[in-house]
């Protein structure tokens, strides 16, 4: 379908002090092909032609991976497919007269900066708080093959570090919580012979820092997993808590 | 016309580096806790960068204007990172690492850098692994590798087909400790707008807080720029929305030389494209041509019966396809370089054989692989009666394991199902081998102010070998600059803090605010965008894939009249001291139209075909090469650096000679 033509219900707001509302407006001539965010394009050109200010949102690779974007499409994070972030849901996922809602990833610790846009930084700095290996460029580590690592491990490892960091899960789950979040970070260094001699500290001041930060605590709803875009898994919670209680017996 | 000093230590190729690191002046502890470094960027080069210096005791200042360093553009980069590790024992090593590149790029990059940047490959690996990075490895636990374009080994370390992601996110992981222990300050959501030189030295830079659109000074003792390519002078291209060419714009117009423009890496494998509205254009991974065949209809028949939708690729027999890559280059085949494969494709689909509506695509088609996989796991798994059926799905398991996420994204963008049919590609602007002149310090010709990975010119030449930006945004950011800079500095350690208090930092802020200001009350008629899709198409057209003398030269008449026109009828709604995204665009754009006159220029003045650039005036004329590109070195060997006077058109060339001691000379053949 080449033509289509939507109703959009989106949230302004000018600043992170305005109230903000849902505003609506018409687009037309969308096609099936486009992208999400290039429809966002076209209704943004239109509204820049009759000298309007456009919607602001967050956006920059485009091919889900930098996890920039975050729009809260129809009631979902990143909308109705499974597997994939706002750039890369495609517009034949909508019929002909549709009405679309798309508000902000919306949380206590995400405060809206502009009308879609959040600030996200308490990710950044519940990383600070543990999201490395405490290793030094010396150009003298051991060599890359000295350590085999079990390939399973590997393999789980890169499944949890797939994360980017978007934050679905934290606008999906009815507590905020990212455990889900931290629950990936903590599991890909756990999961590695080099990331063993800090995995308890790890996983105690990155949850500590995610408390400080006002995410709420997991209930095991499971929502998080389901809207993730990048499948990460719910095991990677249970890990982050066998870290945090076997740390904490020590 | 003045001639470069590249600074090229002296000695033997293999010493070099040795030699320079040996001798090289260092800074003591107690003064590097005096001396601020600004990083911009905090892509591989820029992040592992402020990481490293932070880590080495200096207050590192880094800003990105992405919300977080983690998502800088090179996240999205998917294939891998070459490393001479000679894991797999089929005869790789430094030097031949050293000779791919040299060639990969066509003979115009600089010997001592390449080879700096082949020694240096193999601690990238050894310190990734350190950081946790989880490389793709095989049942003994240990590293696995694949082969990319233009070489003949396998040497390449990957993380499924994301292994950019993980290598920024190691980075990342760096930075975060530095930023704990307040090493780091960093700066999301800032854009540097310029660059302010006090004495001759970099001392700072002018940049935006893009929340609240306030403009800020910082100074520093040195600064690097890890800004990455200009791809999107194209306008649609593989880069995020976001990538520009600003800071290093600016930091030209302060003075550093602009070095090859024109040397644009064009993509072979990407998605087609679909309408007028498209924003941005997604790469399919190089390491699908180790198991992808490229090939269009031999038949003009086919193709129409294919554009019509009468006929699937699926249904045409063997014999009525032309694997064209396999049929030129029978050595390579589908693993030629990149500029060799754009450059057939666009030969194809020009002759008439594109196979979408556009007449823009091939195929890369996976059925052969999909079967012999298959056979290969029957085999293993003892079914000796195993039907086609069964050998497909056996198949399609194995290509999941190694492509699964690729084809995942293909299907979202296109809703074809690439395990059943061909997928379409076609050529993409992706990567931008020139960049700012740096000598072998990565200094640019402003003291104290560097640039690393994509935003120099230095190691690629006028081609870049798949899986090598990785590895030269690393090296420099980790191995590299960490020890030139400490050359530079030990001579600054009685400088003291530098004041943003002086009439530099006074004059390129009221420069940068009088910029803005005229841009959001200018009040024309057109947006951003448009200015931006017109540039793309004058690029796109003149100075593509193909390039001559007549279309250069209407680039430059008609870039500088869309520049004229840009500022008369631009419209930039909302103000300058907040947060405004056209605003921020409209800035880029209005460098892009600058970069883009040059770029045009530097094609127009390099008359020979090299690497990514080919100039129609200049093709193999008979033989075994026919009508393959042909390269001059006699009048080209150089580097182009470019020095800004003005305007773009009169720019002042400045050439560094290039020398090949250790590399002969030859023309790149790969049939």
């Amino acid at each position: 379908m080449d033509n289509m033509n939507l109703t959009l219900k989106i949230w302004r707001q000018k600043n992170a002090q305005d109230k903000g509302k849902m505003t609506d407006y018409n687009v037309t001539g969308i096609s099936e092909h486009m992208s999400f965010l290039e429809m966002m394009d076209v209704l943004n050109e239109q509204l820049i032609n009759s000298g309007d200010e456009p919607v602001a949102f967050d956006h920059d690779c485009r091919e889900g991976i930098c996890g920039s974007c975050s729009m809260f499409i129809n009631g979902e994070a990143h909308g109705p497919v499974k597997g994939t972030t706002t750039c890369q849901l495609h517009m034949r996922s909508f019929s002909d007269g549709d009405t679309i809602y798309i508000e902000p990833f919306r949380a206590k610790a995400f405060p809206v900066i502009k009308d879609l846009i959040v600030d996200r930084s308490a990710f950044d700095r519940i990383q600070h708080a543990g999201g490395y290996i405490s290793i030094n460029t010396s150009g003298n580590t051991q060599d890359a093959n000295a350590t085999p690592i079990p390939k399973e491990n590997a393999d789980l490892a890169m499944d949890a570090a797939m994360c980017i960091g978007c934050g679905a899960c934290v606008a999906t789950c009815k507590n905020s919580s990212a455990m889900l979040f931290v629950g990936a970070k903590v599991s890909q260094y756990a999961l590695l012979p080099q990331g063993q001699v800090e995995s308890k500290m790890r996983a105690q001041n990155m949850v500590a820092q995610m408390d400080a930060e006002g995410f709420g605590n997991c209930t095991n709803t499971g929502a998080c997993m389901v809207e993730c875009p990048k499948g990460i898994d719910l095991s990677n919670i249970a890990r982050l808590n066998r870290e945090l209680l076997s740390g904490s017996l020590t | 016309m003045a001639t470069l000093d590249g600074k090229i230590p002296a000695g033997p190729i293999k010493d070099k580096w040795t030699l320079y690191k040996d001798m090289v002046d260092l800074v003591n502890p107690a003064n590097k806790r005096n001396i601020d470094i600004i990083v911009v960027g905090t892509g591989l080069a820029g992040g592992s960068a402020a990481a490293t210096l932070a880590e080495q005791g200096y207050n590192v200042k880094a800003f990105c204007y992405q919300d977080s360093p983690r998502r800088a553009h090179s996240i999205a980069a998917q294939g891998g990172i070459n490393a001479a590790k000679n894991y797999q024992g089929d005869g790789d090593s430094v030097h031949r690492l050293f000779y791919d590149t040299v060639k990969g790029g066509d003979y115009r990059s600089r010997e001592a850098n390449v080879h700096r940047l082949a020694e240096v490959s193999t601690n990238i690996i050894d310190q990734c692994v350190a950081q946790g990075v989880p490389f793709a490895r095989d049942y003994g636990g240990l590293l696995d590798n694949r082969s990319f374009g233009g070489v003949l080994v396998s040497r390449t370390f990957y993380a499924k087909g994301q292994t950019g992601q993980q290598l920024l996110l190691g980075a990342y992981s760096a930075m975060n400790r530095q930023i704990a222990r307040g090493k780091i300050q960093m700066f999301n959501r800032h854009e540097m707008l310029d660059l302010v030189i006090i004495d001759g030295k970099a001392r700072g830079i002018i940049a935006r807080n893009l929340v609240t659109g306030e403009i800020e000074r910082h100074s520093a003792h040195a600064v690097v720029l890890g800004t990455g390519g200009y791809g999107n002078v194209f306008f649609l291209s593989t880069n995020a929305m976001g990538s520009n060419v600003t800071a290093a714009w600016k930091t030209h117009r302060r003075g550093a030389y602009f070095a090859n423009p024109c040397f644009t890496q064009i993509h072979p494998t990407c998605i087609p494209r679909s309408g007028d509205y498209q924003s941005k254009l997604t790469l399919m991974s190089e390491s699908l041509r180790n198991d992808g065949r490229i090939w269009v209809p031999a038949r003009l028949e086919d193709v129409e019966a294919i554009r019509s939708g009468r006929l699937k690729p699926t249904a045409i027999a063997e014999e009525h396809r032309d694997y064209y890559l396999e049929r030129r280059y029978p050595a390579f085949g589908n693993l030629v370089p990149r500029d060799v494969a754009s450059r057939a494709a666009k030969e194809r689909c020009d002759a008439g054989f594109g196979v979408n509506a556009t007449g823009e695509a091939v195929y890369l088609d996976f059925a052969a692989a999909i079967v012999r996989y298959g056979e290969e796991q029957a085999t293993i798994k003892g079914e000796k009666d195993a039907t086609d059926v069964r050998i497909k799905e056996l198949g399609k398991s194995v290509v999941e394991a190694k492509y699964g996420n690729l084809f995942d994204m293909y299907k979202q963008i296109t809703a074809d199902n690439p395990y059943e049919t061909p997928m379409m590609i076609y050529p993409a602007v992706h990567y931008t081998m020139g960049g700012l002149w740096v000598d072998y310090n990565l200094m640019t010709t402003v003291q104290g102010c560097y640039a690393i990975g994509e935003a120099n010119f230095s190691e690629h030449g006028a081609n870049r070998l798949g899986a090598s930006a990785l590895m030269q945004g690393l090296a420099d950011g980790y191995f590299v600059l960490p020890y030139t800079i400490g050359g530079y500095l030990s001579k600054d350690i009685r400088t003291g803090k530098i004041s943003t208090d002086s009439p530099e930092f006074a004059e390129a802020e009221a420069n940068v605010k009088q910029k803005l200001e005229s841009l959001v009350n200018n009040k024309g008629t057109k947006s951003v965008d448009y200015y931006h899709k017109k540039l793309g198409n004058i690029m796109w057209n003149k100075c593509g894939m193909s390039r001559n003398e007549q279309g250069l030269m209407e680039a430059m008449t008609e870039i500088a009249e869309l520049r004229d026109d840009f500022y008369k009828n631009v419209s930039v709604p909302g103000g300058a001291y907040e947060l405004n995204q056209e605003l921020e665009k409209a800035g880029r754009v209005a460098d892009f139209l600058e970069l883009g006159e040059l770029f045009a220029k530097d094609a127009l003045d390099r008359n020979e075909s090299c690497g990514g650039h080919f100039r129609e005036e200049s093709v193999e004329v008979g033989g075994p090469q026919d009508g393959e590109a042909l390269r001059d070195d006699e009048n080209y060997a150089y580097v182009s650096a470019w020095e800004f006077t003005g305007k773009p058109s009169d720019a002042v060339l400045h050439k560094e000679q290039l020398e090949f001691n250790d590399i002969e000379l030859k023309q790149r053949s790969y049939k």
